[in-house]
């Protein structure tokens, strides 16, 4: 579904994507884990088409297309869904209305009529139930004033709306009580089928305990540098992240010492 | 980054719809302003002796005045003896109903989506279809007429109705009020006129639609509407204006009074012709509206939603003389490219317990000026007066402007006035949010300012709601970037 080959990418003049290499395929979920600083919502960032990043080398084939040809909406349109950190606030606009728009331009995209507002409703009925969100939330304004919690899972329930082929989602666990991990994590496992792929970008191995991955990768350093099963993450939390870079250190003098 | 600011930008230019001009021939005054064009205008409304008299006392009056300068626009100055004051489109013969109309008119209307036919209009509102300087038609009067509501244009005011005119009319703005209200009283053509009599609950929506087609020509209308006392109206008003290079002039004046009970809400819809991209052309609007609640418990409601005009000079207000009167004043202001607007409102509070409330949402583009200007006055009678004024600004693009000059006169220790301002910009962060759902950045912008001026919108009658959203979204297209 997703392959990325070598990318680079970076922000200004600062290099932060290093030659990244990875691959999802249908069916599959995916936790990408690191220290602060690795790269990590960069990764995000760069995959949804945020315009302050630059794409320096490297390509990323999405369902057979190249996704960093297209523009943000269009990488929306053919099926990729980012659940933001940090979801932004637009007061004024109702999140029902954002979203019934957001599907409807999807919709768009791929050809299919528009839903009305009866067929939109109804969608909406379904995914709430199987979200258990209320719709008082749906009628405030986009994410304002919402608590980080709600935030979050207004975020799921938007891939629930939307239905993406691949979600990516960005430190969804941070600043949530475990509760709140709980919930959200029920919501992300119920939407999990054979046709679609989880990218989960984590600090922590916690919510691992909730959405179990299929493959944990490293990231350090702008690259991939460990991949493993569950039980890596499990690693990860017991030895903590300066393991990895040791081990990365051992390695890289091993490779200067073969040079010579 | 710099490509995303273009992206907002290009995503609040559009073109003009309304920009078209009817090939009409048209009766029209020579250019200039003289004694004798005011008895040519007045002659040709066949006037009585009394509304000529008080044309020529207004023009003498205006010719000692002079133009005000204190607002935060910068024109051009106007040369007075360059308009022409008075254009009619010539028809074929006198129309005896609506079905006579000239059929160019009616299309003109047509096109600007508002149809004359009765049958085929949207229940429940009635229409006056202004051209130039006079009204080509109004719909549903004989309906509003067995209510005993009059609604019709001012030049047939005068005619049928000349007490209540000569009653109301400048009862509200004097004469003499400001420089541009003296020059509409010395050479108004039209307008409308409504009576809603006392007890009254006007059963539709009452619009006039204000259209300027020929060049060079001033549009100065003249709009009374009287609401005896526990009746109630609301109207609506629109206007457009086809592309010139040209700058022309729209110099109005709207009086409304409110008796016992009474309530009257005022909406505006303004899409004169704003002015190319480079800010040639366009409608200078210098606009007197203001609204007395004369009757103890009335309230008087103004709602704007300005979009158009290359510069606009406006404060709707209302003088609160009734106890517990309430006087509220809406307004969505767009400005792109170089347009100026520098609008607000007063409220002058003199009874007891009046109450009032300011909702202002700017919005500036290009290299636009967006000026809020109020004033709150309570007089020394007026105990326990209430006002709190909320003005917002939303700027798009870091060459435009938004200032905020509110005035507070307070002289009874009762009162409580709260004014609260923000100015924000629509962030790329926003835009990225609405991107990654599939939004374009262009459908995005029209989500985030509708929501921003969403307090406002809500008050415009529900036909019209829809209408003036679409129409923030085109004033805007091609602005975010």
């Amino acid at each position: 579904m997703l392959t990325i080959s070598n990318l680079h990418a970076g922000i200004e003049d600062k290099k932060i994507l290093k030659g990244l290499n990875l691959e999802i395929k249908a069916g599959e979920v995916h936790a990408i884990m690191g220290p602060n600083g690795a790269g990590k919502s960069t990764l995000a960032s760069v995959l949804a088409g945020r315009q302050d990043y630059e794409v320096t080398e490297g390509s990323v084939e999405f369902l057979g297309k190249e996704l960093l040809d297209l523009a943000p909406e269009e990488r929306a349109g053919e099926g990729l869904f980012l659940g933001f950190q940090y979801p932004v606030e637009i007061p004024g606009l109702s999140t029902t209305n954002f979203i019934k728009t957001a599907v409807n331009e999807i919709r768009k995209y791929r050809g299919q009529d528009t839903l009305d507002a009866v067929a939109f409703l109804k969608l909406m009925k379904e995914k709430m139930a199987l979200m258990n969100i209320d719709q008082t939330l749906l009628s405030r304004s986009l994410n304002e004033g919402f608590s980080g919690g709600e935030k979050k899972r207004n975020e799921i329930f938007q891939m629930a709306m939307i239905d993406p082929k691949l979600a990516i989602l960005d430190e969804t666990d941070s600043g949530l009580d475990i509760d709140a991990i709980r919930i959200v994590s029920n919501g992300v496992n119920k939407l999990r089928s054979k046709d679609n792929a989880v990218l989960l970008i984590t600090h922590y191995q916690r919510l691992l305990d909730y959405i179990v991955p299929d493959f944990v990768h490293v990231l350090y350093n702008g690259r991939i540098v460990k991949s493993g099963t569950k039980e890596l993450a499990l690693e990860l939390e017991e030895k903590g992240y300066d393991f990895i870079k040791n081990e990365i250190n051992e390695d890289e003098e091993v490779s200067i010492a073969e040079k010579h | 980054m710099n490509d995303s600011s273009t992206d907002i930008e290009k995503a609040v230019l559009k073109e003009y719809e309304y920009g078209f001009v009817t090939n009409i021939e048209a009766d029209a005054a020579p250019k200039g302003l003289s004694e004798d064009i005011i008895r040519f205008i007045s002659a040709k409304k066949n006037e009585p002796e009394w509304m000529l008299e008080w044309r020529l006392k207004a023009y003498n009056h205006w010719l000692k005045m002079e133009e005000p300068d204190w607002a935060n626009v910068k024109y051009p100055r106007v040369n007075y003896q360059d308009v022409i004051y008075y254009s009619a489109p010539k028809q074929k013969k006198k129309v005896g109903s609506l079905d006579e109309i000239d059929p160019e008119l009616r299309e003109t209307f047509e096109k600007l989506g508002i149809s004359l036919d009765e049958q085929k209009r949207l229940s429940g509102v009635a229409v006056d279809a202004v051209i130039d300087s006079v009204s080509i038609g109004t719909t549903f009067k004989a309906q509003l007429a067995e209510q005993g509501i009059i609604f019709c244009s001012m030049s047939e005011a005068i005619q049928e109705h000349p007490d209540l005119v000569r009653k109301y009319l400048s009862s509200v703005v004097p004469v003499t009020d400001n420089f541009f209200s003296a020059l509409n009283s010395a050479v108004f053509t039209d307008g409308s006129f409504c009576y809603i009599p006392e007890g009254v609950h006007c059963p539709m929506e009452l619009s006039t639609y204000f259209r300027i087609n020929a060049e060079n020509t001033g549009q100065f209308e003249r709009t009374l509407i009287v609401a005896e006392a526990g009746s109630y109206v609301s109207y609506l008003e629109g206007c457009t204006a086809p592309m010139r290079d040209e700058n022309q002039l729209h110099a109005a004046v709207v009086e409304i009074v409110a008796m016992e009970k009474a309530e009257v809400k005022y909406s505006t819809v303004q899409n004169w012709y704003p002015g190319d991209k480079n800010g040639n052309g366009g409608i200078y609007n210098f606009v007197t509206k203001r609204g007395i609640c004369k009757g103890d418990n009335s309230k008087i409601s103004w709602t704007q939603v300005e979009t158009g005009s290359a510069v606009t000079w406006k404060y709707p207000s209302v003088i609160l003389k009734g106890d517990n009167s309430v006087g509220e004043f809406y307004s969505v202001a767009v400005t792109n490219n170089y347009q100026q607007a520098d609008t607000g409102t007063k409220m002058m509070h003199i009874g007891k317990n009046t109450k009032s409330r300011i909702v202002s949402k700017g919005i500036s583009a290009g290299h636009s000026n967006n000026s809020y200007r109020g004033l709150v006055q309570v007089s020394k009678n007026a105990a326990n007066a209430r006002n709190f004024s909320q003005c917002d600004s939303l700027l798009l693009g870091d060459k435009c402007g938004a200032h905020t000059f509110p005035y507070i006169e307070v002289k009874n220790n009762t009162a409580v006035v709260e004014h609260e301002a923000t100015t924000s910009k629509i962030g790329e962060d926003q835009l990225f949010y609405c991107n990654q759902r599939g939004i374009d950045t262009e459908t995005a912008v029209a989500l985030i300012i509708n929501g921003f001026a969403k307090e406002v919108m809500n008050q415009l009658p529900m036909e019209f709601a829809v209408e003036a959203q679409k129409l923030l979204a085109i004033s805007l297209e091609g602005s975010v970037g």
